[in-house]
């Protein structure tokens, strides 16, 4: 079947058998240790969870990371072993250890099957030890790679107090980045940049970013005179933003689909759904559709992003009119190939774990829409797609550029495709204004590496009857 | 449950996949949940694998709980029969298909009526053994069923090769230099006039296998792998094997008198000790290196010995016998097969510990401070926190522990690299020292100036604190990228605005 041929009206979904090769949700525990700074990660898994961990984040594992497996033995399995008092000792020996803030419990495959209680059991032993202990159930029965980012944040979205604690020390202790922008300031100072906002009820960012990154999108915003109330989450569980009823809030990547829900009808906050900031398009869309719900003007917004694409200029003339293909493996899919688009690209297939349609809702008609504006086909969006009829649809079509899992990659470059590896997208900076550069670094090093190298003739590394 | 940060083995399905991917048209199909197929990560990245990993997973998702896999399985076998055509599958249980207790091998038997090439079964239990003792088990496993095979339809060779033979059995993909100590072997018994009738798993094909009969014996290389595939030989075919692994100078000797004897005894007349005498004294460096200064140097310096049985047994004599360094600790993970290593090492050795647990270790070496240590990665890391040097001898091992280059540890060749490993960890340490001592490179002033030059711009506090967050590796390049951009457009604070812009801009 050949894709780039027809010419969809809509965008069309497809949905295969689920046959691909992501990382485990269990993952996300290398990131989340190193943004909640007072956090202990606990995998309550077997031994393949701990492998996969260990060999997935390399060098990570040596600096003392504030995360450990719990691992099951078979006295666990066949429930010879009592599960509270292994927890429980386990939990001890953790708080007397590292003394965390707060455990979070990340419950596995394992745990799903065997029926371990994880939620039952965390309020009693939460009571017995004194720590908060949150759970998650970021397992590969349910959930691809970065959803377990969204598991995660979902229970936290629980843990958010209601109402701003009462002294001011408190409050200062429990805002990061507000702190982080007065460091140091005069009182009077602070009190004058509050009238840099404009009154707007409050807004409270979801997604987990490096700090950098926060602190760039909360300029952004404040450009506009929008302020942030907090964020989930925050550089330590005790700052978790407070949450109230009708509060807004907005999510910053497409794969938080739970956390967003918890947030409408648990904590009763009214949600922005808005294309991600990602790409100068889809920041400026983003910023847009937060001040239109605040009915403010957006300031100097079109002028700055056609400075960031001036900039990009060099890095896209390397990209306009190739193809790239999306494996699909971590829901960040569908937001970069709109990014690509724009760029001048053309995407036949955009792969993707999970499609959340009401979520990514504005950054679905974000990517029609650039479609149409670039004159370019809608690609075909494939739900758990089914990796070796993707092989056999990349032969066929021979993109320009595959993004792909570790598992693929070495393969298809050895048979002449340029590849990229898609979990550095989920490592480095790709969000706001200011890194849209970096993502375009990121796509075009495949094809600037393979430049320097095509004239030397060695294209294709496998003996022809081996594709076979 | 166990509070656990590292572990040395990995799980049983591993050692599985390793010894499936390792054969030429097996496949394996893992009965898992999604996000368990990182071995093909592995094996793509740590091998730089051209082809794709034939390892696939049936996956394991909330419908399987509900149901059982009903048909998923037979028709993921079926199906990659019919795209592959492989001529083995290898139907692979996880942690996850050891509790929920499917019927895995009706699977099998129903998938088999259909496939074209033949369907079995892994017999590995999650629960009770590791990768090593895994892959080890199907190995035997897979041979055991050719074997039977051949011999249901009457095709088992009744012969031995005329010229005496070996199988090499035990090289397999992500072994530690499986591959180079593979080519070392065979280039040994080339030297010996001993034909290599074959090599398994590695490379072969299940249809070599029904062939294994006719070598004159076996040799297993490594400890952990290949002695159940041995034994089952020896008891159908009274195949004798020689398990002596032929690492350093002396256990090389051992191993190729071994070989002698057995090929003796079947009428070869073979006198290997003129080989053996021309390769130690003047064709081999390191019974000469043992011998030199530099060695000399090296005596009494303390070392701590730790890996698996194999490596961590054969580097242990290799210090204490071959180069008078003094082992206080030799240590193995394989906790299963403890005896054998304390009856190995116990007279070469202070100490012995027998441990999986990396603290513990890390604990020992803290205790001990050994000049050097001969581990796994993991220890390399222990090095690193205490300032040791370590020569990393076997797995666990990261992506730099799998050379382009020639390095094999077994044979002749072997024992060379072995001693440029050791001498360069010593030689290290002891420059670390010095450097000390004297006070570091008398250079370092110099590039410092150079590089630190002050700069006559303000940064304020919010800009102050963003670049301290940056990694210090490019802390200094974006300082410099920032300032020049400054300079510039005529700024004389920088603010993290100035710096966001300096960021945006092309260049900078």
């Amino acid at each position: 079947m050949t894709l780039a041929d027809t010419q969809p009206q809509a965008l069309n979904f497809d949905c295969e058998t689920g046959n691909y090769h992501t990382f485990c949700p269990i993952s996300c525990v290398a990131w989340l240790y190193q943004k909640i700074e007072d956090s202990f990660f606990l995998v309550i898994g077997t031994k393949t969870c701990g492998y996969f961990l260990q060999n997935a984040m390399g060098v990570m594992i040596f600096a003392e990371p504030r995360y450990a497996m719990a691992e099951l033995e078979e006295g666990d399995i066949s429930a010879q072993l009592n599960d509270y008092e292994e927890l429980k000792r386990l939990c001890q020996q953790i708080k007397r250890d590292r003394n965390p803030s707060v455990i979070v419990w990340i419950g596995t495959c394992t745990t799903e099957i065997i029926k371990m209680d994880l939620e039952g059991l965390a309020p009693k032993l939460e009571a017995e030890i004194g720590i908060p202990i949150v759970v998650a159930r970021a397992n590969g029965l349910d959930y691809a790679f970065t959803q377990g980012e969204d598991t995660v944040l979902a229970a936290m979205a629980a843990r958010c107090p209601n109402q701003a604690p009462a002294s001011e020390t408190e409050k200062n202790e429990r805002n990061a980045i507000q702190k982080l922008l007065h460091f140091g300031r005069q009182k009077e100072e602070v009190a004058a940049e509050e009238s840099d906002y404009v009154e707007h009820p409050p807004l409270v960012l979801f997604g987990s970013l490096p700090d950098p990154v926060v602190t760039n999108l909360t300029l952004e915003l404040k450009k506009q005179g929008i302020k942030i109330s907090g964020w989930l989450p925050a550089k330590r569980f005790t700052e978790l933003p407070v949450l109230q009823e009708g509060d807004y809030v907005c999510g910053v990547n497409p794969f938080l689909s739970r956390t967003a829900t918890t947030l409408m009808r648990r904590r009763k906050c009214k949600l922005i759904g808005a294309p991600f900031p990602i790409g100068p398009d889809g920041t400026r869309a983003w910023i847009e559709k937060i001040c239109s719900v605040f009915g403010i003007e957006p300031q100097g917004l079109a002028e700055r992003e056609a400075q960031i694409w001036e900039n990009l200029e060099d890095y896209i003339q390397l990209i306009r009119g190739k193809s790239v293909f999306f494996m699909g493996d971590n829901l960040l899919e569908v937001s970069l190939a709109r990014f690509l688009i724009r760029c001048g690209m053309t995407v036949p297939e955009i792969g993707i774990p999970y499609m959340d349609k009401r979520y990514q809702a504005a950054e679905l008609a974000l990517l029609e829409k650039t479609c149409r504006d670039m004159g370019v086909p809608l690609p075909t969006i494939v739900e758990k797609p089914d990796n070796y009829n993707q092989v056999q649809r990349i032969y066929e079509l021979q993109p320009d550029l595959v993004i792909t899992g570790m598992a693929h990659a070495n393969p298809l470059e050895a048979r002449g495709i340029n590849t990229k590896w898609s979990v550095e997208f989920t490592f480095a900076q790709i969000h706001g204004f200011t890194n849209a550069r970096d993502v375009l670094e990121l796509v075009t090093r495949p094809l600037r590496r393979n430049n320097s190298l095509k004239d030397l003739g060695w294209d294709k590394l496998v003996k022809e009857t081996v594709n076979r | 449950m166990k509070l656990a940060y590292w572990m040395y083995a990995g799980p049983a399905h591993i050692g599985t996949l390793r010894i499936a991917s390792s054969f030429k048209n097996v496949h394996a199909i893992m009965h898992a949940p999604l996000g368990d197929d990182y071995f093909n990560v592995m094996r793509s990245m740590l091998e730089r694998e051209r082809d794709f990993t034939p390892v696939t997973a049936s996956i394991v998702d909330r419908n399987v709980l509900a149901r059982g896999s009903q048909e998923k399985v037979v028709e993921n076998i079926t199906r990659k029969d019919q795209e592959e055509h492989p001529d083995l599958i290898v139907l692979t249980p996880t942690c996850t298909s050891s509790i929920l207790q499917e019927d895995l091998q009706n699977f099998v038997e129903r998938a088999q009526l259909e496939a074209k090439g033949d369907v079995m079964l892994a017999d590995v239990n999650h629960y009770r053994v590791n990768e090593l003792q895994a892959a080890d088990r199907t190995l035997q496993q897979i041979v055991q069923f050719y074997i039977e095979k051949a011999r249901k339809k009457g095709e088992l060779p009744s012969t031995k090769t005329e010229q005496p033979s070996v199988n090499i059995i035990g090289m397999s993909t992500l072994g530690f230099h499986n591959n180079h100590d593979c080519t070392e072997l065979k280039r040994l018994m080339q030297d010996l006039g001993v034909t290599v009738n074959a090599v398994i798993p590695e490379g072969a094909t299940v249809h070599e296998l029904k062939n294994l009969p006719r070598a004159w014996f076996n040799l297993v290389p490594y400890r952990e792998l290949g002695m159940m595939a041995a034994q089952y030989l020896q008891s159908e075919f009274e195949m004798p094997y020689v398990d002596i692994t032929p690492m350093g100078v002396v256990e090389t000797a051992r191993c190729l008198r071994a070989i002698q004897k057995v090929l003796n005894q079947q009428g070869a007349e073979v006198n290997y000790e003129p080989f053996i005498d021309e390769q130690t004294r003047f064709v081999s460096q390191a019974a000469w290196f043992s011998r030199s200064i530099d060695c000399q140097n090296l005596t009494g310096k303390k070392a701590v010995v730790f890996g698996d049985n194999t490596h961590a047994a054969a580097m242990t004599k290799i210090l204490a016998r071959e180069m008078g360094i003094r082992v206080v600790l030799a240590g193995t993970y394989c906790k299963y097969d403890a005896d054998w290593f304390r009856q190995q090492v116990s007279e070469y050795c202070d100490e012995i510990l027998i441990s999986d647990d990396n603290a513990e270790i890390a604990n020992a070496i803290a205790r001990l401070e050994p000049a050097a240590i001969f581990g796994t990665q993991m220890e390399r890391h222990v090095g690193k926190r205490l300032d040791i040097p370590c020569g990393v001898i076997a797995s666990p091992i990261h992506i730099q522990n799998f050379p382009v280059g020639y390095r094999p540890f077994l044979g002749y060749e072997g024992a060379n690299q072995i001693v440029d490993l050791v001498y360069n960890s010593f030689t290290l340490g002891m420059e670390d020292h010095l450097l000390e001592i004297f006070g570091g490179h008398d250079t370092k002033e110099v590039i410092t100036k150079g590089v630190s030059a002050d700069s006559d711009l303000n940064w304020n506090k919010e800009a102050t604190a963003e670049l301290n967050k940056i990694p210090g590796f490019v802390r200094g390049k974006v300082k410099r990228n920032t300032e020049k951009f400054a300079r510039e457009r005529g700024f004389n604070e920088i603010t993290l605005e100035v710096m966001y812009a300096a960021k945006e801009a092309v260049g900078a």
